[in-house]
């Protein structure tokens, strides 16, 4: 960079704005833009409110699960300054851990297996539970053992070396799993642990039977995304209430600020890293087995477009903050779900990436996330 | 690893060929990527085929030698295995690819080498034809075309389902669901209907909720999906989920035991044979399927239309070669031109742009199960 554009960054830095120069063309540029998409998203939504909401339902399911990868992304960047590309990947591990467990083993319906005489419902619900919980319980073994493994040795190394891991990690997991031994590279149909109804509201609630059609202009949708938003929703709630009000939390936050005084104070700080990715991972196997159930299609690169999409959301959000990271991720469901419909299906992943360019050169701390703070 | 065992293979057939001369013929299957349940069937189909030769004393005196490569459904994995396999392994003769995008890459490095290609499945012209609409020398196929099966598509959905308006919807990347649908369209036209609407998707999608939206919106009476097994299966099911009833139709790319019957209840779909006709050619072959391979649980195993074809091609290879008298290539090709085959497809014979000229199978999906619908002549 010329030695003007230095001098024109400290001038700018002293009068206590921090910022590259003509930033207000950027922020110009941005209000236009989203003044012209929310003008043309109005005015499609005023000529057929219906599809709108349609698309808003379809959205919110999108940006529900985009949101539990995303706080894993999140949390792990806050604590260890580390993009874990490799975090994607832990959600396919989450869906075909399911998958087998229902397919192979019929884990699903343990209960009517050991207790003949119970209701069928309450059978459904504990065996899916338990499969749900197998999954979150594999993902959370394999990131913590990736963390160990991959991440751990490079914490004192260049950022750049452990990114590079991530990465790496990220295609190992992937390509290790295509092989006809492990996962295979198939396509394979998902066999969900408990059946997807589906509704459409037209003068209240009604079922919609599988084979029949819906009547036109309803919106309707399933059973799954009911669980998806109440899954989120509750795990963002729990989040807040483990960072908040939980020592665990308090020694989270600690090591994110420094990690070196977070030792001095007592806080065992590769315990509580640990603990963090297991966290992440948790979720991000909830997310890969109610993600495999609502789109019932499963194989090994499954992560990387989920992945990615919940990285720009944690990046759009401010990545580091948790309610951020939930922000981010409905938005990004819900430019993704009007994309498809009023421009066109294959443009929603460029409207994705455009959307992580424009943060960082617009607003790299993102939505909530504060500038960095130097340390005296 | 893979190298070392390629060159001491290469070395072995080597010192082989300069004892007993060995037919060596590549076979170019995706086993890995998009669709590797169509790469395993082309494998069993062409394999099966080598062993019933290699049996009866092979082909004019040589045993035939078979170099599996895997291929992906993959332009760029094609190349690189034709490539090796031309080039690294002296083959003469390919039966391969599957998949339209990967065929046409690797028939524009078999033709120069004077390579003969015989695409069990591939259905795009292009494969055969080059951009000057001149036929690529030594390049066939096993299959009918894209334009046949797409105006079959057309002609069916309008006359046995009467529909006078229909939804397409395909893969804008790939050229083999391009091909149908752009042959259906220009069908279904001409036959007097009205398309109503025409969206595009991308090989990865998992989320059709937009296409399916403008499907309930636009009221169609059919719904083209001339795309592969795993796109229909995600598609039919959220079809299902969102109370759309429109029976969807599609071509051969639906063949496949991974293909979802409860969700796509109610659809048909182009293929290349049916296991209940009673021809010996079929019946014969599907007991000799059963018995060389077996499925997880141990029965026989039905072949789809995949491993058929690829029966299919790899013994009108070696007919050809029979009829020509040497394993020149040369000889071989306009042996393949001038002959009459019948093979469990159907009677194959050649017409001027290296398409045979075959009957097509319908097939219907109901109750679980897919059932014979009819057979169009050509």
């Amino acid at each position: 960079m010329p030695a003007s554009t230095d001098t024109t960054k400290a001038k700018i830095a002293v009068k206590g704005r921090r910022g590259p120069p003509l930033a207000w063309v950027g922020w110009a540029f941005l209000i236009l833009l989203a003044a012209v998409t929310l003008f043309y998203i109005g005015s499609k939504a005023w000529s057929n409110p219906i599809l709108f909401l349609q698309n808003l339902l379809d959205g919110l399911k999108l940006g529900f699960v985009y949101a539990l990868i995303a706080l894993g992304y999140t949390m792990v960047y806050g604590i260890v300054k580390l993009i874990n590309f490799a975090h994607g990947d832990v959600f396919m591990v989450g869906a075909f851990t399911s998958f087998y467990a229902v397919s192979r083993f019929g884990l699903h319906q343990w209960p009517l297996a050991v207790f003949p005489g119970m209701n069928p419902g309450l059978s459904i619900v504990i065996g899916s539970l338990t499969v749900v919980l197998l999954s979150m319980g594999v993902c959370v073994i394999l990131a913590v053992t990736i963390e160990r493994v991959a991440y751990k040795p490079l914490r004192d190394a260049p950022r750049i070396a452990a990114l590079i891991t991530a990465i790496g990690v990220s295609f190992f997991l992937e390509f290790f799993g295509a092989l006809p031994f492990v996962f295979s590279g198939r396509f394979i149909p998902y066999k969900a642990p408990f059946p997807t109804t589906a509704w459409y509201i037209k003068d209240g609630i009604h079922p919609i039977v599988s084979g029949t059609a819906s009547p036109d202009n309803t919106i309707s949708f399933s059973n799954i995304f009911l669980i998806i938003a109440a899954a989120s929703i509750l795990v963002q709630i729990l989040l807040q209430f483990i960072v908040k009000r939980t020592k665990i939390g308090v020694a989270m936050r600690a090591a994110s600020y420094d990690k070196s005084t977070a030792r001095l104070m007592g806080i065992n700080v590769d315990q509580i890293i640990s603990f963090t990715f297991a966290i992440g991972a948790a979720f991000a196997g909830l997310g890969g087995v109610l993600y495999a159930i609502a789109y019932s299609s499963i194989w090994t690169q499954l992560g990387i477009l989920p992945g990615l999409k919940a990285f720009v959301a944690a990046v759009l959000g401010g990545i580091g903050s948790i309610p951020g990271a939930f922000v981010g991720a409905l938005i990004m469901g819900q430019a993704e779900s009007m994309t498809m419909s009023y421009i066109s299906t294959p443009m929603r992943d460029a409207v994705a990436f455009t959307i992580l360019i424009i943060v960082l050169l617009v607003k790299p701390t993102g939505l909530f996330g504060e500038p960095a703070q130097e340390k005296a | 690893m893979k190298r070392v065992l390629t060159i001491s293979l290469v070395l072995v057939l080597a010192v082989v060929a300069a004892g007993a001369a060995d037919l060596k013929v590549a076979i170019l299957a995706p086993l890995s990527g998009a669709v590797p349940s169509f790469g395993l069937s082309t494998k069993e189909g062409a394999l099966l085929a080598i062993d019933e030769w290699n049996a009866k004393g092979g082909v004019l005196g040589m045993k035939v030698v078979p170099i599996v490569e895997d291929s992906q459904c993959d332009a760029a994995a094609a190349t690189n295995a034709a490539n090796k396999v031309i080039n690294q392994d002296g083959v003469k003769f390919i039966i391969g690819e599957v998949c339209s995008s990967a065929s046409i890459p690797v028939s524009e490095i078999a033709g120069p080498a004077k390579v003969i290609e015989i695409s069990p499945t591939s259905t795009n012209p292009n494969v055969t034809v080059d951009k000057n609409g001149k036929t690529k020398d030594f390049i066939f196929r096993a299959c009918y075309i894209d334009p046949f099966q797409g105006g079959i598509l057309a002609q069916f959905s309008a006359t046995r389902l009467k529909a006078k308006k229909a939804f397409i919807m395909y893969d804008q990347g790939n050229d083999y669901t391009i091909g149908l649908a752009t042959a259906f369209e220009a069908k279904f036209k001409a036959m007097g209907g009205t398309i109503v609407g025409k969206e595009t998707y991308t090989k990865t999608d998992t989320d059709f909720s937009a296409i399916l939206a403008k499907i309930k919106d636009a009221k169609p009476q059919v719904v083209l999906l001339p795309d592969y097994y795993n796109i229909v299966n995600l598609v039919t099911k959220q079809a299902k989920e969102k109370g759309i009833t429109v029976p969807f139709v599609g071509g051969d790319g639906w063949d496949s035991s991974d293909l979802d019957l409860a969700a796509s209840d109610g659809c048909f779909y182009t293929n290349h044979y049916s296991k209940d006709d009673p021809r010996p050619e079929v019946q014969n072959f599907l007991k000799a399927y059963a018995s060389a391979y077996k499925d997880d649980s141990g029965k026989g195993k039905v072949p789809d239309a995949l491993a058929v074809l690829a029966y299919d091609a790899t013994n009108l290879l070696f007919a050809s070669i029979k009829a020509a008298g040497k394993a020149d290539t040369t000889a071989v090709k306009t042996s393949l031109e001038k002959i009459s085959f019948n093979a469990v497809s159907g009677k194959i014979t050649f017409d001027k742009l290296h398409n045979p000229v075959k009957a097509l199978t319908i097939l219907a999906i109901k109750g679980g199960k897919v059932n014979f619908d009819s057979v169009v002549q050509p």
